[in-house]
């Protein structure tokens, strides 16, 4: 990891970037999607995630919705983390995220930018908006493993 | 006389040398002042016995205690203790008027005439009710800031309207909703009037007699109160007409094997169980309080704080205000650009509490063209102090400030 990951500025500008020019926004009409609407979190966060999964890699990430900024960031930054990954290596991502979330020792290297989110658990009313989107891709993730066992 | 300085010598938590806080969140709940909290205690500590139960002392003391809360808080709205019911919360006393007299008395093809800026506990059950009776529920157009006028209201009335639903007090505008010409021109349709008091009654005179009113329901730990308690007032002939929605003890006068069974009075008939008599108690002594203040004087406080906050953010540029005439003590805002959630986790992190999001009443963002809002809702303790505070931290919120408060 490197140093500048540690310094405060890249971390804040980091998020910034994501909430501001958030990528992978805007949901696809292409039926080999599988989404998920995220409304039920808390009172305000809105956001549908899709899923497009094909031989056990995640092709493409999707989402939309009215979010604050956390929430946004945080799920810009997971599509961006796990787009193209196989499902195996993108489930270790998301048990890595969800430990740095809980404050436990975690593999920042695997985790790359989605590190701009390690302090969250000092704001433990946030951890819902740091989650929503990595809740999201796990649910589409789980989903995928129960069909294939049907 | 009202002096606010006073008041806030009664709230311990306003004055902790480590813990700051300006709440601004009274709408949600009230902060509760010590002679509460004291009566709350001494019931447990001294006389902790059920209520209509025991010949014996402390009983008895506790019995003549909650007789006369009942009869303090209906006369608080100008109500007889038979037409004051208490439940749970102004939630129950709203499900309680929807299952037990609309699902008695709305038929097919009824219409329930109701508000855009209904809160959910209000409208809610009345969905339920219209689904059951295929009855229809029809909305009173507001205008653009999310008020009930008198003329919108006239024309959406008609007669096959049987029940209006309608909040006194609008929880995320705070607009004052003409209840009294309201409940005059539904019943001249022959139709009933609901009214959600919740926001009404702990900040100004409301008389229900003068109103007119049906039913109106509210809640005590919005005014001062402890949690769990609540009071549905409703005519006493259409209280009679109603059954109870729970059975059990207290609540008949007798029943026997075969089934046979004959139910207490209103209010006793629709409390069965053991009510939150230290709740109640509670209540009846922020009733006091408040009747010390004087309404009155509460909603001048309260008028004198909004125009003060509302004059501020006219003059700073990063605001928006969405109910700059508002009538109460609620004002919804957002800082230009920034997501309610996070300008409220920037305010907290400055010891300063709101509410961020759509406040329960999710039909009205459609009116007001916004999803979510900062709810800044103030109470007899506010100061234009705080107020200084708040607008100066509203100013400095952005988003790398309110980033760099998780990194």
């Amino acid at each position: 990891m490197s140093d500048m990951m540690k310094d405060p500025m890249v971390l804040r500008q980091l998020i910034m970037d994501h909430y501001q020019y958030p990528r992978n926004r805007g949901l696809s009409t292409d039926e080999g999607y599988q989404q998920i609407h995220m409304d039920s979190e808390s009172c305000i966060d809105d956001i549908m995630v899709q899923a497009k999964i094909e031989d056990g890699v995640l092709v493409d990430i999707r989402f939309d919705g009215v979010a604050c900024t956390i929430s946004t960031a945080s799920t810009s930054m997971m599509g961006e983390l796990l787009k193209g990954k196989k499902i195996n290596e993108a489930k270790m991502v998301i048990d890595e995220y969800f430990k740095m979330i809980e404050n436990e020792s975690h593999d920042e290297e695997l985790l790359a930018e989605a590190i701009a989110f390690s302090n969250v658990y000092k704001q433990p009313n946030r951890i819902k908006c740091a989650t929503i989107g990595w809740n999201a891709i796990k649910t589409l993730i789980d989903k995928g493993d129960s069909n294939e066992k049907r | 006389m009202f002096d606010v300085n006073k008041v806030r010598k009664d709230f311990s938590i306003l004055n902790k040398a480590d813990q700051k806080l300006i709440y601004l969140d009274s709408g949600a709940t009230s902060l509760k002042p010590q002679c509460v909290i004291d009566v709350v205690s001494d019931y447990y500590t001294n006389y902790p016995a059920n209520i209509h139960r025991g010949d014996y002392d402390i009983s008895l003391k506790a019995s003549e205690l909650y007789d006369k809360a009942r009869l303090n808080i209906a006369d608080f709205i100008n109500a007889s203790a038979a037409e004051t019911v208490f439940t749970s919360g102004a939630t129950a006393a709203l499900n309680l008027v929807a299952y037990q007299f609309g699902m008695k008395y709305v038929i097919e093809g009824d219409v329930i005439l109701t508000t855009e800026s209904e809160h959910a506990s209000s409208i809610l059950p009345w969905f339920l009710v219209a689904k059951a009776k295929k009855a229809m529920i029809e909305y009173i157009p507001l205008t653009s800031e999310g008020a009930v006028s008198i003329t919108k209201f006239k024309k959406a009335m008609h007669e096959r309207v049987k029940i209006v639903v309608t909040t006194h007090v609008s929880n995320v505008v705070g607009y004052i909703s003409p209840i009294k010409e309201m409940a005059s021109i539904a019943h001249e349709h022959g139709a009933y009037i609901v009214v959600d008091g919740a926001q009404s009654v702990p900040h100004m005179p409301v008389d229900v007699k003068e109103l007119d009113v049906d039913f109106l329901a509210f809640s005590g730990h919005k005014m001062l109160g402890p949690t769990g308690v609540g009071i549905l007032y409703g005519k006493k002939v259409l209280l009679n007409e109603m059954d109870p929605l729970f059975y059990g003890g207290g609540s008949n006068a007798r029943f026997d094997r075969c089934g046979n069974l004959t139910l207490k009075q209103t209010p006793d008939k629709f409390e069965a169980g053991t009510p939150a008599i230290e709740g109640i108690l509670g209540l009846s002594a922020a009733i006091d309080y408040l009747k010390q203040l004087g309404m009155k004087n509460v909603m001048r406080h309260e008028e004198e704080l909004r125009t003060y906050l509302l004059e501020k953010l006219a003059k700073i540029d990063n605001v928006i205000v969405y109910n700059p005439h508002t009538e109460g003590g609620i004002i919804a805002l957002n800082v230009k650009d920034i997501f309610s959630q996070d300008t409220a986790a920037y305010l907290n992190h400055h010891h300063i509490a709101v509410r961020a999001g759509n406040h329960c009443a999710k039909i009205l963002k459609d009116v007001i063209e916004t999803t979510d809002t900062i709810r800044c809702s103030f109470y007899i303790y506010n100061t234009k102090e705080e107020i200084d505070e708040f607008v100066s931290v509203l100013q400095e919120v952005t988003i790398e400030n309110c980033v760099n408060l998780i990194i």
